[in-house]
């Protein structure tokens, strides 16, 4: 009965025509985007590879620079968070979609005292310091006297090649954590300890599968190892919900929670593939099966990296392990 | 009785479906001014689905959901034990299940001091705990890269006497808590109607990753003037332990053909396979005729799962 007067009600006194959600504000003209994450930590999204950017006394940290092309536009939206120096550029990875921006940011900026930052080739004008895993700039950079895969302006100034990397800076720990192999072989996970976020680079995303650059030294085994460590160090809030906030390479700022679903996603599929690794089947009847089909309509549909693409690379990165389950 | 009450159950989420979304569709009349009084204690009564809502659902009954073939999968693989692993213990229910829950309710209201106009309308939710936020000052939502949470971003509007409610930034969960998933895309909007003592929620989920169609139903709330504050204590804290050991990153799951307990439900109740695989066709009135010629599952023994 209850029901039946609901539905009454709703069909005598219910929606106004075309009545919808409010829209979500536009971006900046720039078509780029400034979110609060949380502490001292904001992401800007829209440049290439999402940008997480720490403010305090002290100067900026900016993981990641996005690409080349909007490295002006990035700049201004910095200078909206903050008109302090930068004092470190950190990239999660190598790509150019997170590191086309290096040269203008380390030149926008000074680095600490005393660091005493210079680059050969660039001039010797005071520079933000460019940090990243030594396999970074291996990739980026060539042996002497060769052309450098990427120009010398955007290599890391200062490395590291243990597995984690710590410093402090603005009155919080940050420690850069080495996942090995994973999206790429010199990938690092950026820890704001105090803030409580972890810009996680293109190891996580949310709006598609994870990329996996097997040219340069990634791989599933690696990602998944990867995103295990993100949860390791990620501490959620109650009902699994905040705590400590992730900062994908691309897509939304996300919990713990969120970084569970991706993490099972990807874990199911490898599982999946490598069933059928065992198995004997090829490539093309993995992909006839289609092993990833309830995950497409949210991951498969990235530029660039297609449903097909990733069980590829899965496929590819995976060798027999004894009897099929 | 059992296969009464699912084939009941087949029936009534076709008249719910059918009922709700005439209510949509013709319900266009011009808003009334006129605003109800929602605040009070409100607790769950249960005649709807009380199977699936208490005792829960049984694997693989997808009976009534407009699921598409994604989601089918989606739940054909997943394993209850998912629940077991410590990032998922505490995980709450998403606002489009939630007061189907246990629900004991607390309805408030934020006013604007000068005004006194009504900012927005909050929900405490005692199943996890849950506050719920209705912002009817006109705020958008966020933007695409905002986090999203159990509940969601919610906004208001008083339609007469019925308030309708739009939430997006919903997080990946589920509408059937057997594994049938809602993806962190969907859209929810929502009734609330009250009729003297009893409150009545109509939720419409869109989800275009995995329903079909619109995903329509309704949950009835009684007003409680004797509620203590203990009857909100029961969720407020929960923390991961280690109910079964197994290495870091374990994510058990079925893999694909391999779940023996597809057709368990099935048998159980007497009725053919094929509607508790769901869908939207499964929903409609014409679809009855369609299961009167389906062979009845037999039961079969069901290995443990891994």
């Amino acid at each position: 009965m209850f029901f039946v007067s609901f539905v009454a009600i709703v069909f005598v006194f219910s929606v106004a025509p075309g009545a919808q959600a409010p829209r979500a504000p536009n971006p900046a003209p720039s078509g780029l985007e400034t979110l609060p994450v949380q502490g001292n930590v904001s992401m800007i999204a829209g440049a290439g590879g999402n940008v997480v950017v720490q403010v305090g006394a002290q100067g900026l940290v900016v993981v990641d620079s996005g690409t080349a092309a909007r490295s002006d536009d990035l700049l201004a939206a910095i200078r909206k968070l903050s008109n302090r120096p930068i004092r470190y550029v950190i990239n999660t990875h190598m790509h150019p979609d997170h590191t086309g921006g290096n040269d203008r940011l380390a030149a926008a900026g000074q680095p600490n005292s005393g660091r005493g930052v210079s680059q050969v080739g660039v001039g010797t004008a005071p520079r933000a310091e460019i940090i990243a895993h030594d396999l970074v700039l291996q990739r980026m950079s060539a042996p002497g006297g060769s052309e450098t895969p990427a120009p010398v302006g955007l290599h890391p100034t200062a490395t590291y090649s243990l597995p984690v990397k710590e410093f402090f800076t603005n009155g919080e720990g940050i420690q850069m954590v080495h996942a090995s192999n994973a999206h790429t072989d010199g990938d690092s996970l950026v820890f704001f300890r105090r803030s409580d976020v972890i810009a996680a680079g293109d190891v996580y995303s949310t709006v598609s599968y994870p990329v996996i650059d097997a040219a340069h030294g990634g791989s599933i085994t690696g990602v998944i190892a990867g995103l295990n460590e993100l949860l390791a160090l990620a501490i959620p809030g109650e009902k699994t919900e905040g705590g400590t906030m992730i900062v994908p390479g691309h897509g939304r700022i996300s919990d713990e929670a969120d970084l569970v679903e991706y993490r099972d996603m990807v874990t199911i599929i490898r599982d999946r593939v490598q069933d059928m690794v065992n198995k004997k089947m090829t490539l093309d009847q993995v992909k006839a099966r289609k092993p990833t089909m309830e995950y497409d309509g949210e991951y498969g549909r990235a530029a660039g990296w297609s449903a097909d693409q990733f069980v590829e690379a899965v496929y590819k990165g995976l060798k027999p392990t004894g009897a099929a389950r | 009785m059992i296969v009464g009450s699912a084939r009941l159950r087949l029936f009534q989420a076709s008249a719910s479906r059918t009922v709700g979304t005439l209510a949509v569709a013709i319900a266009i009349a011009a808003p009334v001014s006129a605003q109800s009084f929602l605040n009070g204690d409100w607790v769950g009564i249960f005649h709807e689905d009380q199977p699936e809502r208490g005792p829960g659902p049984d694997l693989a009954d997808y009976l009534g959901l407009p699921i598409n073939a994604a989601a089918r999968q989606y739940a054909d693989s997943w394993d209850a034990s998912r629940l077991t692993q410590p990032e998922q213990q505490c995980r709450a229910h998403v606002s489009p299940y939630i007061y189907r829950g246990p629900i004991r309710v607390r309805i408030t209201e934020d006013v604007d001091p000068v005004t006194q106009n009504t900012i927005a309308i909050k929900h405490f939710l005692s199943t996890y705990a849950q506050e719920r936020t209705i912002w009817l000052d006109g705020r958008p939502h966020p933007s695409d890269n905002a986090p999203h949470t159990w509940m969601g971003f919610s906004t208001g509007q008083w339609q007469g006497n019925v308030l309708r409610v739009e939430t997006t930034h919903i997080k990946q969960g589920w509408i059937r808590r057997n594994g049938v998933p809602m993806s962190a895309q969907a859209h929810l909007t929502e009734y609330f109607y009250r009729h003297g003592n009893i409150l009545s929620v109509m939720t419409m989920v869109d989800d275009p990753l995995f329903l079909e169609e619109p995903f329509v139903r309704t949950t009835n709330l009684q007003l409680d003037s004797n509620t203590t504050p203990n009857a909100y204590q029961a969720w407020l804290v929960c923390q991961g332990d280690e109910e079964v050991l197994h290495e870091p990153g374990w994510v058990p799951h079925h893999l694909p053909g391999e779940n023996p307990f597809l057709e368990e439900f099935a048998a159980k109740v007497g009725i053919p396979v094929e509607p508790t695989r769901g869908g939207a066709a499964t929903m409609y009135p014409e679809y009855a005729q369609k299961v009167k010629a389906m062979p009845v599952a037999k039961p079969r023994k069901t290995p443990s799962s891994r």
